[in-house]
């Protein structure tokens, strides 16, 4: 038992509702989602320091013992997972102090940011399946909300598609529940690896498994991204940010977990169709991202391509995939954040998101420049910075599970990701200056902090790398080896 | 403008909310062993309130009811949560429920949960909900 788990997701939710009381005193929205957020960093510091020494962390909700109660768990995939979260959300809410406007901020957006935490947090600490969509829920709700705050055209339209489509893919999650409950009897992630270890993956069982595969390829833009591009150019800049950096990393969590603790009887069946998902991904995406000339959309087919690079680790279930995946997916999370956050500030600078419009940025803006230079370079995994051991190991990890096309696909679409962001650049920042600081449309006043501490942070990982490669050995050993989270969850005792 | 003739309307209206109102918080009682809860006590709740809404137009309720309905599932979610957290403070895992038998005048023994605080925050959480949501399609701005 372990009270602390439980905090990531009560402290924003308390938060929130106490702002939403107090709705008309901005002052103490912006406090207290500060603290909040912090606070539920600082608690993930804790908890994957007490994963490091005494193993995976659980929590049964109201002393119900499993599988019968609400189990919550935190290994140290999860407590990583929180802790970036955090990190990336504060710096977002520092962006959106600066640029997000008063109308947005007294309709609810703080609470709102609040609660889409609180989902995102849950979606990693939960234990079961149903808790699984119940968090998702909340994240999403909310996150319907976001997108649509403020009403201009293009949110709404664009939010109507984003709706349908996650209300589409949350009708069939529950359908696939209701099978599976069907089937196994139990929800609970633990029991249920016992339950198919037990009764072997039956052809049944497998295609349950591939349905919700889809639903979480739906939620994680994995294959069916369709409706990423337009939903998440839409949104203010703060607010795609966070989307963009944690929205689809939920579904790819929720990808993990499934198919390396519960359906990992079957790889060659369900991580090979994973494994070609994450290609077909790769090139849809890095064609979309070369081919466009509009900051916003390569900038959202840029959170394809990495999508569907994190995913072929699992596809390759080795110790070396999966070890960069998780490294991946952390540099993931901070430089999508990072990036989009540059280019909503390069958009609202120049007042337009096309490439052709704009120019020479650099002689007014040199940190601006030079820091959308080190993001471009570390989203193409260029050492020394984060992005580069994820690649490496990836690409080690397909090759030795004889996954030598996506490998192959891996490299080949992160180099035309860095074609894609560095056009940005060389639009962007080099040539004539014709907008002086006069005609600016907006300011990089007060945006620059957050900037400036995810561009150190992904510098840092790159350097750091040896650091937190205690953490992540650890995270991969608890997702290769199934017991080692079916016995912290019954603490000893067997499944009935 | 001519008045509306809505006579019979409001004088049923004005017993049947009773009733529903009666029924509603018997719902949320009974809710601890037998089917009801705070779920649905509060949905009776709020059934009662639109009837009196859809009865009478929406100012003349809300000087009558001066509560923002949007504070009110704020408070009543901060209610649920704290009585999980109420757990946490003595040291038992979160959402921990504690119940006793006490001897109470009038009622004799009586069985006390700390359940019952959960389900009144849920009640409100409910209520203030679905007001909200009915509300902000009834009103014209």
């Amino acid at each position: 038992m372990n009270n602390l788990i439980i905090m990531p997701i009560i402290i924003p939710l308390i938060a929130g509702m106490v702002m939403v009381i107090f709705r008309r005193n901005l002052k103490l929205h912006k406090i207290l989602s500060l603290i909040a957020l912090s606070g539920s960093g600082i608690i993930a510091v804790k908890l994957m320091g007490e994963n490091k020494n005494d193993g995976i962390q659980t929590l049964h909700l109201g002393d119900w013992k499993p599988p019968f109660g609400v189990s919550m768990v935190a290994d140290m995939f999860s407590s990583m997972m929180l802790l970036i979260t955090s990190i990336v959300a504060v710096c977002c809410l520092l962006y959106a102090f600066r640029s997000i406007g008063e109308e947005r901020e007294s309709h609810y957006f703080y609470p709102l940011f609040l609660f889409l935490i609180t989902g995102v947090n849950g979606s990693f600490i939960t234990g079961d399946l149903f808790n699984l969509f119940v968090c998702f829920e909340v994240m999403l709700i909310s996150s319907y909300v976001l997108i649509s705050l403020g009403g201009t055209k293009v949110q709404l339209r664009e939010s109507i598609k984003y709706v349908l489509t996650n209300i589409i893919s949350s009708f069939l999650f529950l359908v696939a529940i209701a099978y599976i409950y069907a089937i196994t009897g139990t929800l609970n992630f633990a029991h249920l690896s016992v339950r198919v270890a037990e009764t072997g993956q039956s052809g049944l069982l497998t295609i349950i498994s591939i349905l919700l595969l889809v639903i979480f390829s739906l939620k994680a833009a994995l294959f069916l991204f369709f409706w990423l591009p337009g939903s998440y150019s839409a949104p203010p800049t703060a607010v795609a940010a966070v989307f963009a950096a944690l929205l689809t990393k939920v579904g790819i969590y929720a990808i993990f977990r499934l198919f390396t603790l519960v359906f990992y009887h079957e790889p060659k069946v369900t991580h090979l169709l994973i494994g070609i998902l994450g290609a077909a991904t790769m090139i849809l995406g890095a064609i979309g991202a070369v081919a466009h000339w509009d900051i916003k959309n390569i900038l959202a087919y840029n959170v394809i391509i990495g999508v569907g690079f994190i995913i072929a680790g699992l596809a390759s279930f080795s110790i070396e995939g999966l070890t960069g995946s998780v490294y991946y997916m952390i540099h993931d999370i901070i430089v999508k954040a990072l990036i989009f956050l540059l280019g909503g500030t390069i958009i609202s600078l120049t007042g337009t998101g096309k490439l052709k419009d704009m120019s020479g940025l650099i002689r007014n803006h040199p940190y601006l420049g030079w820091m959308f230079f080190i993001a471009a370079l570390s989203l193409a995994g260029i050492p020394p910075l984060s992005g580069f051991l994820g690649k490496v190991f990836i690409t080690q990890g397909t090759f030795e599970a004889g996954y030598f096309w996506l490998g192959a696909i891996g490299l080949l679409t992160s180099l035309m990701a860095l074609y894609s962001v560095i056009k940005i650049f060389m639009n962007c920042f080099w040539g004539e200056t014709f907008l002086s600081e006069e005609m600016e449309s907006g300011t990089t006043k007060g945006v620059m902090f957050p900037i400036a501490c995810l561009s150190l942070l992904t510098i840092l990982l790159g350097l750091g790398a040896e650091g937190i490669s205690a953490y992540t050995q650890l995270a991969v050993q608890t997702l290769m080896n199934p017991e080692i989270y079916i016995q912290a969850v019954f603490g000893g005792e067997t499944a009935p | 403008m001519k008045e509306p003739n809505d006579i019979i309307l409001h004088a049923v209206i004005k017993v049947a909310v009773v009733i529903i109102l009666t029924f509603s918080i018997n719902l949320f009682f009974s809710g601890h062993h037998n089917p009801g809860g705070g779920f649905i006590g509060g949905l009776g709740f709020s059934a009662a309130l639109t009837l009196l809404f859809l009865a009478f137009d929406i100012e003349t309720v809300r000087q009558n009811i001066p509560v923002d309905f949007k504070v009110l599932t704020a408070i009543g979610v901060l209610i649920a949560v704290f009585t999980g957290v109420g757990g946490i403070v003595f040291g038992e895992p979160f959402l921990t429920q504690a119940f006793d038998y006490f001897d109470i005048p009038v009622f004799g023994k009586t069985e006390l949960a700390t359940a019952v605080l959960f389900d009144v925050g849920v009640a409100l959480a409910v209520i203030g909900t679905s007001m909200s949501i009915i509300l902000s399609i009834g009103d014209d701005h």
